[in-house]
């Protein structure tokens, strides 16, 4: 199989990319910053000076402390493992939700297709993040559930996509000869037809992460997705916008951080895009 | 074309009442009553209160009064503000928010196209960097940072924009429609530059400009008509986006729309307000879609004739 070539070859050309290699670093340094954040952190998160109030940008606090007197920059660190673990789990949920999904319908084919996609239709016409909404107000705020409920909604493209592939490996000659010599489907869908599809897959799900990043933003923007004394970056933004009439930098350091964040993803998504498959470059 | 679009709507009927019916059932199962906040009622008042809004009856009960009154056109009374109804709010909301997406939609579609036809007739060049860097920026800085952003920036430094209401002070929609345009602006520059793209590379393109048509007369005419498709397509799918959207922008600028009305509603555990909005959303952009589908085919003259 020519599998390793094409891997070793949109590493390659990956690594002539200059934005998404760019992307990349700033992605791995803010993990390494995220899962180091309690050791890295000039202060905990929840430590208030109340006796400094909001400070600018000192020598002690290098972006400053907020109207609680709390270290921006500490805050800023372990918002970062919240707002990244969000990106990272519900994409998983949504990845897990959605090949399995397209997988089935692909692979199956006929009438269970159909039937299959169509809900994937019927689901895409609906207004998701209301859903989402209710769920939080019904059940409460909780991590798992917004997950979830984030997860849920965005597997639909990721199930288009990895049928539409599995439909274009169904009628190759090793999936044939796969089925002619009685592989289980278990083991068809595993050692055939996943590892044929992991570069689009890879693809989307690095695209996916900024997407579930912006749901949980606004979600904790509104008010209505992570809850005190935890923090993610939307609900840094949310207190900065709160008090950016006095104390602007509450506002622009997590701003920026986010945008810097959703940056990187998009340009090393892209970057990927580009290795896996040059011909869709242009979107 | 007639024949899908009805079959369409027989789809569409069906999904809205499952959509309907799920979330009646959604709430009735979430824990509290909509009467037991902040001050206690005694039992008697609760009693009364609990026969007015007909919460007394089986669920079952409640569920076909509700779906009755739906048809009609009926979403029953607020908890929250007594003597309005649900339908009346969402009459009041809509037209604000309908004005303010309306605004988006054209900031979006004339800085998204004009840029975006641009940047591919002139590709590779500083004309099509600078505004695809810029429609990237408008992509990952979210509504909900760009809106007091803009704020900070137009509205407390410089002063020379009202920084909320809606109507009331002159100038003071601007920054709302701007900051709701914006990420569709970007959006709608990026699919109108890769469509445009695409069709510029077509044989029919050659033969418009071996004819001797004006350059203008081969963009205008000839390609923007098939290049333009995928932004038709995203426009109804744009819609559901405008609406949360309209969630942010709403609240930032203290805008009396159906968005904030939905997010205090959804604070204040008004049910019934709630479940009307929920319903009402689903069906406009089901509405939307269907007609963003009904367009892309009619502009794509493989689709047209089947």
């Amino acid at each position: 199989m020519n599998n390793n070539s094409l891997w070793s070859d949109a590493l390659y050309r990956l690594s002539r990319n200059r934005a998404a290699m760019f992307g990349g670093f700033i992605l791995i340094l803010l993990i390494i910053c995220a899962v180091l954040a309690p050791w890295i952190a000039p202060y905990s998160y929840s430590y208030q000076d109340l006796n400094l109030g909001a400070s600018p940008p000192s020598s002690e606090h290098l972006l400053g402390t907020d109207v609680l007197g709390r270290d921006l920059l500490s805050r800023i660190l372990y918002g970062a493992r919240i707002s990244l673990l969000v990106g990272f789990v519900a994409t998983g949920v949504a990845l897990i939700i959605g090949v399995s999904w397209g997988i089935v319908a692909g692979y199956v084919g006929g009438g269970v297709d159909s039937i299959m996609m169509r809900i994937v239709d019927v689901l895409y016409g609906l207004p998701f993040i209301i859903f989402i909404i209710l769920l939080m107000v019904i059940f409460g705020r909780n991590l798992w559930l917004l997950f979830g409920a984030i997860g849920a909604v965005e597997w639909l493209t990721m199930a288009r996509i990895v049928r539409g592939q599995v439909i274009g490996l169904k009628n190759q000659e090793f999936v044939m000869a796969a089925k002619a010599m009685g592989v289980s489907n278990l083991s068809m869908f595993r050692r055939h037809l996943l590892p044929n599809i992991l570069g689009p897959i890879a693809v989307y799900a690095t695209l996916t992460i900024p997407q579930v990043m912006l749901l949980e933003g606004f979600l904790s923007f509104l008010g209505l997705g992570i809850q005190p004394p935890m923090s993610s970056w939307g609900t840094l933004i949310k207190d900065g916008v709160e008090s950016m009439e006095e104390f602007s930098w509450l506002l622009i350091y997590p701003g920026i951080t986010f945008t810097i964040t959703l940056f990187a993803l998009n340009f090393f998504g892209d970057g990927l895009r580009d290795a896996l498959d040059p011909k869709t470059s242009d979107d | 074309m007639i024949a899908i679009f009805i079959r369409r709507i027989f789809v569409a009927i069906p999904v809205l009442l499952a959509v309907a019916s799920i979330t009646f059932f959604l709430i009735k199962i979430a824990p509290g009553g909509p009467f037991d906040a902040d001050k206690a009622v005694s039992p008697q008042v609760l009693k009364n209160l609990n026969e007015a809004y007909n919460l007394d009856a089986s669920n079952w009960e409640q569920y076909l009064d509700y779906m009755s009154g739906l048809l009609q056109g009926d979403l029953g009374p607020s908890f929250r503000f007594p003597g309005r109804s649900v339908t009346e709010m969402i009459a009041t909301g809509l037209p604000v928010t309908f004005e303010l997406a309306f605004y988006a939609i054209i900031i979006a579609l004339l800085i998204g196209i004009f840029s975006g036809v641009l940047a591919a007739l002139k590709r590779n060049t500083f004309l099509d960097f600078i505004p695809m860097a810029i429609a990237m920026i408008g992509i990952c800085v979210p509504t909900f940072l760009m809106g007091p952003l803009l704020v900070l920036i137009f509205g407390i430094n410089l002063e020379i924009l009202p920084v909320s209401g809606w109507g009331q002070l002159p100038g003071d929609k601007i920054l709302p429609s701007i900051t709701l345009g914006f990420a569709y602006a970007a959006y709608i520059a990026r699919l109108s530059r890769g469509g445009m793209l695409e069709v510029l590379n077509q044989d029919f393109i050659r033969t418009a400009r071996a004819k001797g048509l004006t350059e203008r007369m081969v963009v205008v005419k000839h390609a923007m008509q098939g290049g333009l498709i995928p932004v038709v397509s995203f426009l109804g799918p744009a819609i559901a986006g405008l609406l949360a959207g309209s969630f942010v922008v709403e609240t930032i600028f203290q805008i009396p729309g159906l968005g904030r009305f939905y997010v205090e509603a959804a604070f204040n555990r008004d049910y019934t307000m709630i479940l009307g909005t929920t319903i009402f959303f689903s069906a406009m952009i089901v509405f939307f879609n269907l007609m963003s589908d009904i367009a892309a085919l009619w502009l794509n003259p493989r689709s047209r004739d089947s």
